[in-house]
């Protein structure tokens, strides 16, 4: 009994997950400070960038609850993501005050943030409480149209939302005390009522918010909902009957991940201190499917490395392709490639017009390579392995214990 | 509604239809199940025997007719409800989940008995960790006690086919139900195999859970069970001990056809 429950909490084999949050955790802490140092103090907007990337990471992490543990396709989860940035929005600016309530609201930051939150999750219920019924192909369809729904509300409402010009001046955050020092160009000292304007507060915040969310998604997988969320996504049928509730643990699956969106979005609309109909698309909910499946659908690091590196290739790479290519052309003595003539644009406006063509190709190559994710749960990565190395698999850890 | 004692059946099976259509699958079908029996029910292929089944287990509830359980009327109750009533199942073509370890399977079959809640869950409360332990300590037991204990941590898809049959069993069981509906448990066994699964449902029916198997071998059947319900065409062509359901003309034809 001893011995079968040892081998059980450490399970021997290999896990590279723990190693990742090591990296994770480790690069966190060192990124800030090793950005002020290469850019000599300059590196605001990096950090700040860094502290984007954190809502995405939050998406992913909420969507991986969705798509990876309770295997429901979700296309449409940008719009709890604006349903969070608009409450946010709404509760913490003057803007009320031109709708027809003609009072402004100023919820502070912390409250709003479970504000956006609930109404995230409320939204995720009543457009689940329909439609979790539907298996498969037609819940992708229902959630797409959610998604194309929403911002186009926000965009129509004028009344509301003040249509496309989105809402601006939203409140700024107030902590209700800081600790700045040295790493601030401050000298050590406690603040009250610390406003958050600077990018490297966001950058901490962020990473506290994406540490905690992620101790709390790994425990609802290790619990009895990740259990009952793993059967029914394998065999609804038989989970029903062993007692699971199918319909209220896939709709359970869908309002946390609502939440998770809407949280997100709730620090998304601070941080940007504006919200617009535009930022809510299809492509959002697209980007934020495309982070889970590569980084290794289900299993939370692989999550987070996934919409990480998406993240960068997307605001980073992309962006600074056209001149990388202009300076590679010259570089390798063919300047020739970067004059303009008839149709041609030269390289780098070339490159500037194929980006997304070659922001596809990498992800073609990359599940092509690699369609478990880089780095894929155990169950992932059998179930994409299967017949293959049918023997293989089969692992009797009792051979060491007994 | 009738008031439960020992003598009370633990399932009642009330003039049970279940219509696909034109089809008529089950056909007014009556029987009681008594407490702490093996009870089969046998007959050949598409008898109306898994349908039936599926009726009780709510998976597809009956066109007409009632299905009472001990006491209680359980016609069309959603499938989670009847395994929270008591009443669990195995399938006849394997239905495990099968990327998830043996262990996780039977941890899975005890999700209606537990009680943490979302905030349990989320934040691992103190009551959340005890109960892990203890549904793992009694997965461990279930495992142990159908005999597949090595496989603890191997998932499911890769047992031997035998053993996938126990640890549906085990996850059954792991609902904690009064009766247990086996559906052709031993398909495809060895004889030695039957010889075995025959001691574990005996091993079951001691520890106080009533059994219901749907069987195609009579071998099986009329080793195990007191008593026998034969379907033909989804209607009950016979009922009593094996003896008697043996000797039945009726039976003997629709196992091996009228003589000319």
């Amino acid at each position: 009994m001893r011995s079968i429950r040892s081998t059980w909490e450490h399970d021997p084999r290999k896990n590279p997950n723990e190693m990742v949050y090591i990296l994770l955790g480790i690069g966190a802490l060192a990124f800030p400070i090793g950005v002020q140092i290469a850019t000599r103090g300059g590196g605001s907007f990096l950090i700040s960038q860094a502290a984007d990337a954190g809502v995405y990471v939050l998406l992913a992490v909420g969507l991986n609850v969705v798509v990876g543990f309770a295997g429901l396709l979700d296309l449409g989860y940008a719009a709890f993501f604006a349903i969070g940035a608009y409450t946010y929005a709404f509760v913490a600016s003057d803007h009320a005050e031109f709708t027809p309530l003609h009072q402004a609201i100023h919820i502070p930051f912390w409250i709003a943030l479970l504000v956006g939150m609930f109404c995230a999750a409320g939204a995720g219920a009543i457009l689940g409480a329909p439609t979790l019924r539907l298996r498969g192909d037609y819940l992708a369809i229902v959630t797409l149209g959610f998604g194309e729904i929403v911002p186009r509300l926000f965009r129509n409402l004028n009344e509301w939302t003040s249509g496309v010009n989105g809402i601006s001046a939203l409140d700024t955050p107030v902590l209700p005390i800081w600790l700045n020092g040295p790493w601030s160009g401050d000298a050590l000292a406690l603040v009250p009522n610390f406003k958050i304007i600077d990018p490297m507060a966001y950058y901490v915040i962020m990473v506290i918010l994406v540490a905690i969310c992620v101790v709390l998604v790994n425990n609802l997988r290790r619990s009895r909902l990740g259990r009952a969320w793993m059967a029914v996504r394998e065999d609804e049928v038989a989970a029903a009957a062993m007692g699971v509730n199918t319909v209220g643990i896939k709709l359970l699956a869908f309002s946390i991940g609502a939440a998770f969106s809407g949280f997100a979005g709730t620090f998304y609309g601070a941080k940007l201190s504006l919200v617009s109909p535009e930022n809510f698309g299809f492509t959002v909910s697209i980007t934020i499917l495309i982070m889970v499946v590569l980084g290794g659908m289900g299993n939370i690091p692989g999550v987070i490395v996934g919409s990480l590196l998406i993240y960068y290739v997307i605001f980073n790479v992309l962006p600074g392709l056209p001149q990388m290519a202009a300076d590679f052309a010259n570089s390798i003595g063919a300047p020739g490639l970067n004059s303009p003539s008839g149709d041609y644009p030269g390289l780098s406006g070339e490159v500037q017009r194929l980006k997304f063509l070659i922001f596809g190709l990498i992800l073609v190559l990359t599940m092509l390579l690699r369609p478990q994710g880089l780095i894929p749960s155990r169950q992932r990565e059998q179930e994409l392995q299967k017949g293959v190395h049918e023997d293989t698999t089969i692992v009797d850890v009792n051979a060491e214990t007994t | 509604m009738t008031i439960e004692t020992a003598a009370t059946p633990i399932l009642r099976i009330d003039h049970v239809t279940k219509r696909f259509g034109g089809l008529v699958a089950v056909d007014d079908v009556t029987f009681d199940v008594k407490r702490g029996e093996i009870f089969a029910l046998i007959g050949p292929n598409g008898a109306g025997k898994t349908t039936l089944f599926n009726g009780i287990t709510g998976i597809f509830p009956p066109t007409a007719g009632r299905v009472v359980f001990q006491g209680r009327e359980i016609t069309g109750a959603k499938p989670h409800q009847v395994a929270a009533f008591g009443i669990a199942r195995t399938f006849q073509n394997i239905r495990l989940f099968e990327y998830m370890s043996s262990l996780d399977n039977v941890r899975l079959g005890q999700h209606c008995r537990m009680h943490a809640k979302l905030w349990d869950s989320l934040f691992k409360t103190p009551a959340e960790h005890r109960e892990e332990q203890r549904v793992t300590e009694r997965a461990i037991e279930l495992l142990q006690f159908v005999g597949i204990e090595r496989y603890t941590h191997i998932y499911a898809r890769n047992l031997p086919y035998g053993s996938q049959r126990r640890l549906e069993i085990a996850r059954a069981l792991a609902t904690n139900p009064s009766l247990l509906l086996l559906d052709e448990p031993a398909a495809g066994f060895t004889p030695q195999e039957k010889v075995e699964l025959m001691a574990l449902v005996h091993k079951i029916v001691d520890q106080g859970i009533t059994v219901f198997l749907i069987e195609h071998d009579m071998k099986v059947v009329m080793g195990v069970s007191r008593r026998i319900v034969v379907l033909d065409h989804g209607e009950k062509i016979a009922e009593g001990t094996p003896e008697q359901v043996r000797r039945d003309k009726r039976v003997i034809e629709a196992y091996l056809g009228t003589q000319h």
